[in-house]
């Protein structure tokens, strides 16, 4: 470092520092700072976490829970035969996802994914509006059969394959 | 007969490894008589590496389809370019990358490091080659590359298309070397620990391999926001995917160890700290490999569904992360405090960034692993940006206000009313902007606004340290931190410009028809289909004109074949002031001739990565410093005290 003027660089280490502790303490201190920090991370992370972490429902369970309209949350299921509605507009769809239990009407605008099809599977993120349709922000399609959104690996694909017909007639 | 070399490299690697081990292992008794083969024993597992990963890209490089990965992974038709990245581009093959990286980083230091005892160098080499050790096993028992498969199937299954891009083709080697090369830093910590030598030789010696990793780190966090950008359509930079998180975090730490292994070598203060950043550096990377490798994770990046191979990685990161902490809990106690220093003084400040920096890690590393937590306890949890933004953003402000103030205190103590002057023409410039953008622009986010207010000040702040010196006769190191803390400032303001004030445009347009986005008239001029090496695509001409200008764009939607796969290619047209970015997709199903059309306007945004990578090139100016520093001349230093 270059010398300037201004401030003596000489120290006196046998001052009292850091609020009254002596620089011996220092190590102490720090420790106890950064603990502290983590701490507050902690507390940033779990508020943040309980406004904005979004759960995964599948329509049946939708139903059932009393989710909160305009609360982030996700829908997956199976796309129902014959139920996609495309908008005057061109980028405006309405369509509905099933499972083996229950339907849910989803809106959506926006260039849909690739593999978004009938019949197939889906994610949806998005939130519930106040009249019951669940507003899309974003779709997420089964790609291919090495890729398949992890929501719906778990979803029994030929269950909900088997009763789509039954639950579209 | 490749596929048979390449592997038999890797187990000759594998013994190379063992035997730095044991070597280290005598060395903890004293000098063995395996100790004088440590160093020769690195340079030859290196070497094996090579071999072995030489041959993998071969056999990709001639399409051996007898060979299991490449058969699963390649195809005939694919162009050039792509089967050679292709070598990279599935598990197997970037976990042979991944090791040859660790062991190359171990060579290096066998051939490049002076500064540092032989003692501590070969211990360095020791626990080097045992984190190789168990990458090493995990690729030979769970994961080899060179498998064969019989019969040899005729054409190959393909490489997935999103993956088909040259920026991708180069970017995964440079994000494993950045979050490979960290393994040095952890290697350093531990030898040093080991031996005792935790001081300022240390620190100096281990401070390039950190700006180095570091820098690649950078440069392939920049490249690959860039290219989410373009390559997959959504016109988002940066989407909070815990694979890209896997990069931040170790990015995240090493920025904060790079600062303040540069308070331990040159003022001998943050000791245990140092050590403790270098440790938490390395665990990021792992836990970024865990996290990538084992598939557990939804994403494009996530090759292998796996179970036994996540556990793998997991046990092989817990082991060497808790015995490197145990290292540290037994050891510490030896390594004595550092000087100390006031609160408003240059470490002070160094303590603040990397207090910051060290929440931001939290946070993301609690965002990322909490959907995983909840799964095991029967939930379905989704955290997405809206956390992270939330979250972040109040920190990483105020990290900036530090980096204001930071690089123009002194060392060891300083007072606040000596920078009187700087830190009111901050609070000027910050609060006249802000409260202009508020006034004037309505609907703006609180924080795009203080993004954009802190970026301008912290661009004439970042000069300041020059202030006041001979340019000529400034070490380059301080260049470098006055570029990268400039490109900071650019990179923010790109951020905040694009987060704050993009317009987008989602229509459907039948050709002839226009759409307006910001400024910009956009007319769909013509559709027409295009032919390329593996796919198919329409391409729409869109017209764009801003006054009397008058742009072409032409995005293209494509089908790809082997595997099966529709992409999206962004238009993007620069112009100095943002970017016109523009999607096409295919044709409504009403069959009304029309097609779908979005448009965003994305002003100042390509300053994200031009931000990126002045940080980087900051980085780079500091490393040549380092590595080619003048000797200190006795007649220059009289010289200076005159």
């Amino acid at each position: 470092m270059a010398h300037r003027k201004g401030v003596s660089t000489t120290l006196d280490t046998n001052g009292r520092w850091w609020f009254g502790m002596k620089p011996k303490h220092q190590r102490l201190v720090l420790a106890l700072v950064a603990f502290v920090a983590l701490i507050g991370a902690g507390f940033i992370a779990a508020a943040a976490l309980k406004e904005e972490a979004s759960y995964f429902y599948t329509p049946a369970t939708m139903a059932k829970a009393k989710i909160e309209p305009g609360k982030a949350v996700r829908l997956g299921g199976m796309v129902q035969k014959g139920s996609i509605v495309r908008g005057a507009d061109g980028v405006s769809i309405t369509f509905i996802v099933q499972d083996r239990d229950a339907t849910q009407k989803v809106a959506y605008r926006g260039i849909t994914p690739d593999l978004f099809v009938e019949g197939s599977g889906v994610v949806a993120d998005g939130r519930l509006r106040p009249d019951g349709v669940f507003v899309a922000d974003s779709l997420l399609a089964k790609h291919d059969e090495n890729y398949v959104p992890k929501e719906l690996a778990d979803i029994d694909m030929n269950t909900a394959e088997h009763t789509k017909d039954t639950l579209s007639k | 007969m490749i596929a048979e070399t390449g592997l038999a490299a890797l187990w000759l690697a594998a013994a190379m490894a063992l035997l730095q081990l044991v070597g280290g292992l005598t060395l903890l008794r004293g000098e063995g008589k395996l100790t004088p083969l440590i160093k020769p024993a690195a340079l030859v597992q290196g070497a094996l590496c090579v071999v072995s990963f030489a041959s993998l890209m071969w056999l990709f490089y001639v399409t051996d389809l007898s060979v299991l990965l490449v058969a699963s992974n390649s195809h005939i038709d694919k162009p050039l370019i792509f089967k050679l990245a292709g070598t990279w581009g599935n598990h197997e093959g970037s976990m042979l990358l991944w090791v040859s990286v660790l062991s190359l980083s171990g060579a290096a230091i066998a051939l490049l490091e002076k500064r540092i005892d032989t003692r501590t160098l070969n211990a360095t080499l020791a626990v080097q080659a045992f984190v190789a050790l168990g990458f090493f096993a995990f690729l030979l028992f769970s994961s080899n590359p060179f498998e064969r498969l019989v019969p040899a199937p005729v054409e190959g299954a393909g490489l997935n298309p999103l993956l088909q891009d040259i920026g991708l083709a180069f970017h995964p080697p440079t994000l494993y070397i950045g979050y490979v090369g960290l393994s040095v830093a952890f290697s350093f910590a531990v030898a040093a620990m080991l031996t005792g030598q935790v001081g300022p030789a240390f620190a100096r010696a281990m401070r390039p391999w950190v700006l180095g990793a570091w820098i690649f780190l950078t440069v392939g966090i920049t490249a690959g926001s860039y290219w989410a950008y373009y390559e997959l359509g959504w016109g988002g930079w940066w989407f909070w995917d815990p694979v890209e998180n896997a990069s931040l975090m170790p990015w995240l730490a090493a920025t904060a160890l790079l600062h303040s292994v540069s308070v331990l070598a040159t003022r001998n203060a943050l000791r245990a700290w140092t050590i403790m950043l270098a440790l938490v550096a390395f665990a990021m990377s792992m836990a970024g490999t865990f996290l990538v490798r084992s598939g557990i994770l939804t994403s494009v990046h996530a090759f292998a569904v796996d179970p036994e191979r996540g556990s793998f990685i997991l046990a092989l990161m817990l082991m060497y992360t808790s015995l490197a902490f145990l290292v540290f809990a037994t050891r510490i106690g030896t390594v004595k405090q550092g000087e100390p220093f006031q609160i408003v003084s240059r470490e002070g400040g160094i303590v603040a960034n990397n207090i910051f920096l060290s929440v931001i890690l939290a946070i993301v590393l609690i965002g990322t692993l909490y959907p995983l937590a909840a799964e095991t306890m029967g939930d379905k949890i989704s955290v997405g940006p809206p956390y992270f933004n939330k979250a972040t953003a109040p920190i990483a402000l105020l990290l900036m206000v530090a980096l204001l103030l930071g690089p123009m205190l002194r060392w060891r103590r300083d007072e606040l009313k000596r920078h009187k002057y700087w830190l009111v023409g901050f609070f000027a410039i910050s609060l006249w902007t802000g409260v202009a953008i508020w006034r004037f622009v309505p609907g703006v986010g609180v924080f795009p606004i203080l993004g954009l207010a802190l970026s301008l000040a912290l661009a004439i702040a970042a000069w300041v340290p020059l202030k006041g010196r001979k340019l000529l006769r400034t070490p380059l190191p301080v260049f470098g931190m006055v570029v990268a803390h400039f490109g900071l400032a650019v990179s923010v303001f790109g951020m905040a410009a694009e987060s704050g004030f993009s317009r987008e445009t989602l229509t459907a347009l039948a050709p002839g028809e226009s759409a307006k986005v910001a400024d910009w008239q956009v007319k769909l001029d013509d559709v027409r289909p295009v032919v390329g090496d593996n796919w198919v695509a329409i391409e729409g001409q869109l017209i764009a004109r801003n006054g009397d200008k008058k742009f072409i764009l032409r995005p293209q939607s494509r089908q790809f074949y082997r595997p099966e796969q529709q992409t999206s290619e962004a238009a993007l047209l620069t112009r100095w002031n943002g970017q016109l970015y523009a999607v096409i997709a295919q044709p409504d199903e009403n069959g009304d001739g029309r097609w779908q059309v979005r448009l965003w306007w994305k002003p100042f945004v390509t300053f994200i990565w031009f931000g990126g990578l002045l940080v980087a090139l900051g980085g780079a100016i500091s490393l040549l410093g380092r590595m080619f520093r003048r000797p200190k001349k006795p007649a220059v230093n009289k010289w200076a005290q005159a």
